[in-house]
């Protein structure tokens, strides 16, 4: 019986440009669109392949997060996940309490394989996989491009900024997908259904006794700062003179 | 009391990755700081002595260890994280040899992580991008607790050499595990500038259409002395390799001269490139969201535009 385990966190769409508040309080989320971080996407699609290739029994999906996220859960089971479990909070935890929850769920399920995204596209914290790896004592395989199983281990490419780089790590172990790992599937429409039968159990993040209160304090949101305004040439010439007036050809 | 800092050293052959004299110029800009590089290696002598020069540093210290010859975070960590006992904060560079390790030495020391300082505005208040840069959060971290953060390599101008820092040999005691083991590194040796550091990028996206019109890519950058990057959607598509990507999930650099051939500006590209000093966007089309960051924009087909600007600069 082996299980794998992912995460799945909500987030802001890709496709949305977010707004700091003018304020300077928070960014603007109210009516903005949600989705499954796309790296978990990524994540997921691995262990279903990773289960239909009969490396696994069970896959399941964790999100820590508000009501809402039961939303991605569900998308999550129509993907193929087996079972769903939303840790609820209504207050963002920080990663190193993300990787304290799910060593709890760990505790529980005692997955092989637990499967994250390398990087939440809101916070671009990219920590908490390897958090959990060190609290559960377990091997990191961050950033992968390519997962192959063998027995009790796992071989891995990582993206690194080298190149690639493949390492062997024991099994059980935290696995961090990066974009070129696999092309997530489209959710089809009687999968959807499906899926609304599909198990998915509400725990409260209070019930699991994990420390979550939060180490930093985040004072003041600003906007980037603007570039200012560029030119526009014409042709190729123009081009290099504006190149040779700023001193760069 | 006076921030003590450790900059965990990035290094690769024997030499030392630019990445490290960048944290130490993070590291210069808080008040008082003492500021030691960890050289971990299984002979980190050539490396220490390089790290030795970057003004500003105090003592290197080299941990020398057969088990480290390569960068395994889940090797490295727990030594990293003996010798953070003697110092406030624990630096590493927003690479991927520093987004593997330092949460994973975060973690064993009980504390969490800030990733991508752009800016120290004191030893325990930091700014750092999230939402791929559409916003810049001040963070405030508790003096109570050791700090273990990441340093926005693209932020700074790596802390120059003159330094004479003294060289110690640190024992460290951690026992390590033996279930991560290295197997290889492939690694495009492509005789070109390196992308992170590179002064100037060419960069080519999904218009280039295949590897083989990639190929005039290559050619402008090796007429300017250039790197090569490319979106994601040309990685994707396999015109370019998987490091060569830019952006938000990609790297993120800092060239004085950026050229976007055939790439649209999305958000997640942009994040990549917004503190490079010119960007030059060649797009056909006018109302490409790369022209609303360009320094210098350039309306019309890569295809006749790159062949004749590869001729005008001779
Ligand atoms: C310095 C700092 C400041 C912060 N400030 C704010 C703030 O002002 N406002 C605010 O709302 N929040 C704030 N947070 C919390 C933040 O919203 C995130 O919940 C948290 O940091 C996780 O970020 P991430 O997704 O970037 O983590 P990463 O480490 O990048 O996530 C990697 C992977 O871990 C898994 N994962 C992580 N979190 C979850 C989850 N909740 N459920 C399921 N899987 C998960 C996913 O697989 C994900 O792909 C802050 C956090 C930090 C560290
Ligand atoms: C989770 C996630 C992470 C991502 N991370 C990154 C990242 O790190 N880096 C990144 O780059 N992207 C990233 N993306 C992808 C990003 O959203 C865009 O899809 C991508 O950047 C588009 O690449 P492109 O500009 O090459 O292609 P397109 O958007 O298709 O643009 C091609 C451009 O070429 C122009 N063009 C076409 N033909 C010609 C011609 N003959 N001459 C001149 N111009 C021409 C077109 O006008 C168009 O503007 C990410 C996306 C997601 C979801």
């Amino acid at each position: 019986m082996s299980k794998i385990l992912v995460g799945l966190k909500r987030v802001v769409d890709y496709n949305v440009r977010v707004r700091v508040k003018p304020d300077g309080t928070g960014v603007v989320t109210d009516g903005v669109k949600m989705s499954i971080n796309p790296f978990d996407e990524i994540a997921l699609e691995e262990a279903l392949r990773i289960k239909e290739k009969g490396g696994a029994t069970e896959v399941v999906v964790v999100s820590i997060g508000p009501a809402d996220t039961q939303q991605q859960l569900r998308t999550g089971l129509a993907m193929g996940a087996d079972r769903a479990i939303l840790v609820q909070t209504d207050t963002p935890v920080e990663p190193l309490a993300a990787a304290r929850i799910f060593l709890k769920l760990i505790e529980k399920e005692s997955p092989q394989i637990v499967l994250l995204g390398k990087q939440g596209i809101d916070d671009d914290n990219n920590q908490t996989g390897q958090m959990l790896a060190a609290l559960w004592d377990r091997p990191q395989a961050t950033f992968a491009s390519k997962v192959e199983l063998e027995g009790a281990k796992a071989k891995v490419t990582r993206e690194v900024d080298a190149g690639l780089e493949t390492i062997e790590v024991d099994l059980p172990a935290v696995l961090t997908t990066d974009l070129r790992l696999n092309e997530p599937r489209y959710v089809k429409l009687p999968d959807i259904m499906k899926a609304k039968k599909k198990p998915l159990d509400t725990v409260a993040i209070a019930s699991l006794g994990v420390d979550t209160a939060p180490q930093f304090k985040t004072t003041r949101y600003e906007p980037p700062a603007a570039r200012s305004k560029g030119i526009m040439v014409k042709d190729v010439a123009e081009l290099v003179a504006a190149l040779k007036q700023k001193g760069l050809v | 009391m006076a921030a003590k800092i450790l900059i965990v050293a990035e290094h690769a052959g024997g030499k030392l990755n630019p990445s490290t004299a960048k944290c130490v110029a993070c590291a210069s800009t808080i008040e008082g700081a003492q500021i030691d590089i960890a050289v971990f290696a299984a002979d980190g002598a050539a490396v220490a002595a390089e790290a030795a020069k970057i003004q500003g540093v105090k003592t290197v210290l080299t941990i020398d260890n057969a088990a480290n010859a390569e960068p395994l975070a889940a090797v490295l960590a727990p030594q990293v994280a003996a010798v953070a006992a003697n110092y406030t904060h624990v630096f590493g560079p927003s690479t991927t040899f520093g987004k593997d390790l330092m949460p994973r030495v975060a973690a064993l020391l009980g504390v969490g992580q800030l990733s991508d300082i752009m800016a120290a505005e004191g030893a325990y208040k930091f700014r750092r991008p999230v939402y791929a840069g559409n916003a810049i959060i001040t963070v405030e971290a508790p003096q109570d607790k050791k700090l273990v953060a990441t340093v926005r390599t693209a932020s700074f101008q790596a802390a120059p050499q003159g330094g004479s820092a003294a060289v110690e040999a640190a024992n460290v005691s951690a026992s390590l595990p033996s279930h991560t083991r290295f197997v290889e590194r492939s690694a495009a040796t492509t005789g070109r500038p390196d992308l992170q550091t590179a002064p100037r990028v060419v960069s080519g996206g999904r218009a280039l259409g295949s590897s083989d019109n990639f190929k005039i890519i290559f050619s402008l950058a090796d007429k300017l002395g250039a790197a090569v990057g490319a979106s994601r959607a040309a990685v994707d598509a396999g015109y370019a390799a998987n490091d060569l990507q830019v952006g938000q999930t990609g790297k993120i650099i800092a060239p004085e001269l950026y050229v976007a051939v055939g790439i649209s500006g999305a958000i997640q590209h942009l994040t990549g490139i917004k503190d490079a000093r010119t960007i030059v966007a060649i797009n056909k089309d006018a109302e490409a969201p790369i022209f609303e960051v360009a320094d210098i924009g350039l309306v019309g087909d890569l295809f006749t535009v790159l062949p004749e600007l590869e001729k005008a600069l001779g």
